[in-house]
């Protein structure tokens, strides 16, 4: 494509005139997003910090007491996607998108049942869009969906308005998994998920018979407030890794538009050069003539 | 030095019956972890005790402690450290976490240290929102008030 355009335009060098002016347009603006989303980036890492102590701490319960539903019986299962409204930002959505699929997948192999909640809007067109398909469109899978998420950093009140939604669906799950994009650096994040279970898988595990005098109010009250932890967990990470990997994609936009921009101007030079060649040359064969 | 320390500890412990055999082998530290989703007070810090009022209760909980779950209700959490001063934070609800392996982590939803809540300011909230009848931040500033009260 790049040769056609660069055939033409060597005949007209307005065409290529008017290519390296909208490139130029294109790079200013990826470079603003870029900074945009550093700026974003560096706060978010700020926040991520004791989030971070905080949610291992929520889930230091189910590490510390092996908490495990009861394998074979038929569960149901949740998942919940963490992600963003905002694309322009690498694989962030599709990742999440691609492990909830291997999930449900998985999971329907086994003859589970699964429902997914969606944090998110890029999630669920992603996902919309592959339900659509034979292989999925007799389930319904989704459950909720979560909009405006990624313009304002997420606090404690969104994640306790999500998981208060999804408590009142009455969705009676046994266990689940909170699906995210763990940060690692600023140019690597990986997927992950955190186990979420329900009260009675929690009150009916093994090695609950430690922990002394639990009735089920404490427990149902302490479980709510671990759901909201651990969505509030998976929250924070999936920001700040949104926000590096847009942080990154507009760096490289901007580098392949620096790059496109040199060839082009070449390109126009070549041109402009040659045409201003040919009037010479047909000046001069004029003026040989007379 | 270890023994004898620990063994100072855990006597008060085994005389309540509560104890598991095999405690005397766990730790003698408390890993504590008290944290709001904002910042982080304690991570795995090693403390003497830590006072907490739950919806059971007012809890002491010390090293060795029987392993419990617990929610918080609004009040004063106060945390003894080794070296014997002590550090008061208003929380407002919350969970707590007493694990098998003496490490405890506390999550508040929001938590202050006493001396950042200004008693003027906690007073006069405290009247408009027993005007207003709200019912929250009643039980949150109507704590407030309690506890600048106590102290």
């Amino acid at each position: 494509m790049f040769a056609r355009t660069s055939s033409v335009a060597s005949i007209f060098p307005i065409l290529v005139t008017i290519r390296l002016k909208s490139i130029k347009n294109i790079q200013k603006i990826t470079k603003s997003m870029k900074m945009v989303a550093a700026a974003k980036y560096a706060r978010a890492e700020r926040q991520l910090k004791p989030a971070r102590v905080y949610g291992n701490g929520a889930v230091a319960l189910y590490e510390k007491a092996e908490i495990k539903a009861p394998e074979g019986v038929a569960n149901k299962h949740l998942l919940i996607g963490v992600s963003s409204d905002r694309g322009l930002c690498g694989a962030v959505h599709s990742n999440v998108a691609k492990a909830i699929k291997a999930k449900i997948a998985t999971l329907t192999g086994e003859g589970k049942e699964v429902m997914v909640v969606n944090v998110g809007d890029k999630l669920r067109n992603i996902l919309g869009f592959l339900w659509n398909l034979v292989y999925y469109h007799d389930n319904n899978y989704l459950l909720l969906s979560c909009k405006e998420v990624g313009r304002k950093p997420p606090t404690f009140t969104d994640a306790s308005i999500v998981a208060t939604e999804l408590l009142n669906m009455g969705y009676e799950f046994d266990q689940g998994a909170v699906i995210y994009n763990r940060f690692r650096s600023v140019i690597s994040y990986k997927t992950d998920e955190k186990p979420i279970f329900s009260i009675d898988t929690v009150a009916n595990s093994e090695n609950m018979g430690i922990y002394d005098d639990i009735d089920a109010d404490v427990l149902r009250n302490y479980q709510e407030f671990a759901l909201v932890n651990i969505i509030y967990f998976g929250l924070k990470e999936s920001t700040t890794s949104e926000q590096s990997a847009r942080m990154t994609a507009m760096d490289s936009a901007s580098k392949n538009a620096s790059e496109m921009i040199d060839k082009l101007t070449l390109t126009f030079n070549r041109t402009r050069q040659a045409v201003i060649t040919k009037e010479l040359i047909e000046i001069i064969s004029g003026a040989a003539a007379l | 030095m270890m023994a004898a320390r620990f063994l100072r500890r855990s006597i008060p412990v085994l005389r309540q019956a509560r104890c598991y055999a095999d405690a005397p082998s766990g730790s003698s530290q408390m890993s504590f972890t008290f944290a709001s989703p904002t910042q982080v007070y304690f991570k795995e810090a090693s403390v003497k005790q830590v006072d907490v009022p739950t919806l059971t209760g007012a809890f002491g909980i010390l090293p060795a402690h029987v392993p419990t779950l617990q929610v918080l209700r609004p009040g004063v959490v106060t945390v003894f450290n080794d070296d014997g001063s002590a550090a008061k934070f208003f929380v407002s609800s919350g969970s707590i976490t007493v694990n098998a392996d003496s490490s405890v982590q506390l999550l508040a939803e929001e938590a202050f240290p006493l001396d950042q809540l200004d008693v003027a300011a906690a007073k006069a909230n405290l009247e408009k929102a027993q005007s207003e009848m709200a019912s929250a931040s009643d039980e949150a500033a109507r704590a407030e008030a309690i506890v600048k009260a106590l102290e």
